[in-house]
């Protein structure tokens, strides 16, 4: 047993690790990018805006639109 | 590390859009039935009957799921981001508590304090002419919350040295209440609610849209944490021939939570 005072490290859980923010960053550009086009369409496509032309995409995730608490109509 | 974190998180996201739309389906859609009805009885008499692009039962089933799990995948992602920065720099906190506490802060942030200045609306209420406007309020009243909570995250651990930290996490709250308070104040109001229009299925279908967004934000929250911690868990000591304890222990300090992290998504 070369470490004893490890040894004694399980009654008191290791505090987590912190990620350096530079690891983090493309991740959160990707991830961040990602859940924005998602809640765009969710949120607000042919509402205040439109990138697709008609009102399929708004009315098909109109239910969901109103209940989550976007403004809809 | 990164990668299995936001992996996680939108798995987790996945499951919470099925609960939130167990919740939706059970109470919010009767609420949504109710006041299309209202609206219907109320259109210009005369007026021609608008074009049903997407039925009601796409609208209320399938639509409602797709809106749901994009929004929970989304959700999902975005959380775990957060609770990536989190992890470790909000003191000596378990992952399951950071992940509460993340949770509860994107909650408010994204939802909660957003729907206090611009609450949910069902089919009927609000005029069609304003979305555009009534849109860029929402979204700034939404960055608007999510800045606030963030910055109180950064002060309390600023303040935290010198006042401790639950007087810190207290001063911080209170900073971003009056900040919220302000902004609030300085923001228009949305008033469009129809004369007439049933103030019980106006409450009812609020109070459903904050159950549908709690059930899945704290989905969200308790699921990753718990997922977390056993991840995190020390592999199990196996049977002889296995690594020896001594090594196992040895290793600890260098990669506490290292690479059975990495393998569990
Ligand atoms: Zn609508």
């Amino acid at each position: 047993m070369a470490h004893p005072g490890v040894l004694d490290a399980p009654a008191a859980p290791a505090p987590l690790p912190t990620i350096p923010l530079s690891e983090l960053a493309p991740f959160a550009l990707f991830g961040s990018l990602l859940a924005l086009v998602l809640l765009y369409f969710v949120g607000a496509e042919q509402g205040a805006v439109s990138l697709v032309a008609g009102s399929n995409v708004h009315e098909f995730v109109h239910d969901a639109r109103h209940l989550l608490g976007f403004p809809c109509h | 590390m990164v990668r299995t974190l936001l992996i996680r998180g939108m798995l987790v996201g996945v499951a919470a859009a099925v609960l939130a739309f167990v919740v939706a389906k059970v109470f919010g859609e009767s609420q949504v039935g109710l006041a299309i009805a209202f609206e219907a009885a109320h259109e210009a008499p005369g007026a021609p009957a608008e074009p049903e692009v997407v039925s009601r039962t796409v609208q209320s089933t399938i639509g409602l799921f797709t809106g749901l799990l994009a929004f929970g995948v989304a959700v999902g992602g975005l959380f775990s981001l957060a609770y990536a920065v989190a992890q470790g720099r909000l003191g000596a906190l378990r992952a399951r508590t950071t992940a509460g506490l993340v949770a509860l802060a994107g909650f408010a942030g994204m939802y909660l304090l957003p729907s206090l200045k611009y609450p949910a609306n069902p089919p009927a209420v609000g005029n069609p002419d304003t979305i555009a406007d009534r849109t860029s309020l929402y979204f700034a009243a939404m960055l608007i919350a999510l800045a606030v909570v963030a910055g109180g995250f950064v002060a309390a651990r600023r303040l935290a040295p010198r006042f401790g930290s639950w007087d810190a996490a207290l001063l911080a709250l209170a900073g971003g209440l009056v900040v919220i308070g302000l902004a609030y104040y300085a923001l228009p109001a949305a008033d469009e609610t129809p004369e007439g229009f049933p103030a019980d299925v106006l409450w009812r279908f609020r109070v459903d849209s904050l159950a549908i967004q709690a059930t899945l934000w704290a989905t969200v929250g308790l699921l990753f944490g718990a997922l977390t911690e056993r991840a995190n868990r020390p592999a199990p000591v196996r049977a002889p021939g296995a690594t020896p304890v001594s090594t196992l222990v040895g290793e600890a300090p260098t990669a506490p939570g290292g690479s059975p992290v990495a393998t569990g998504a």
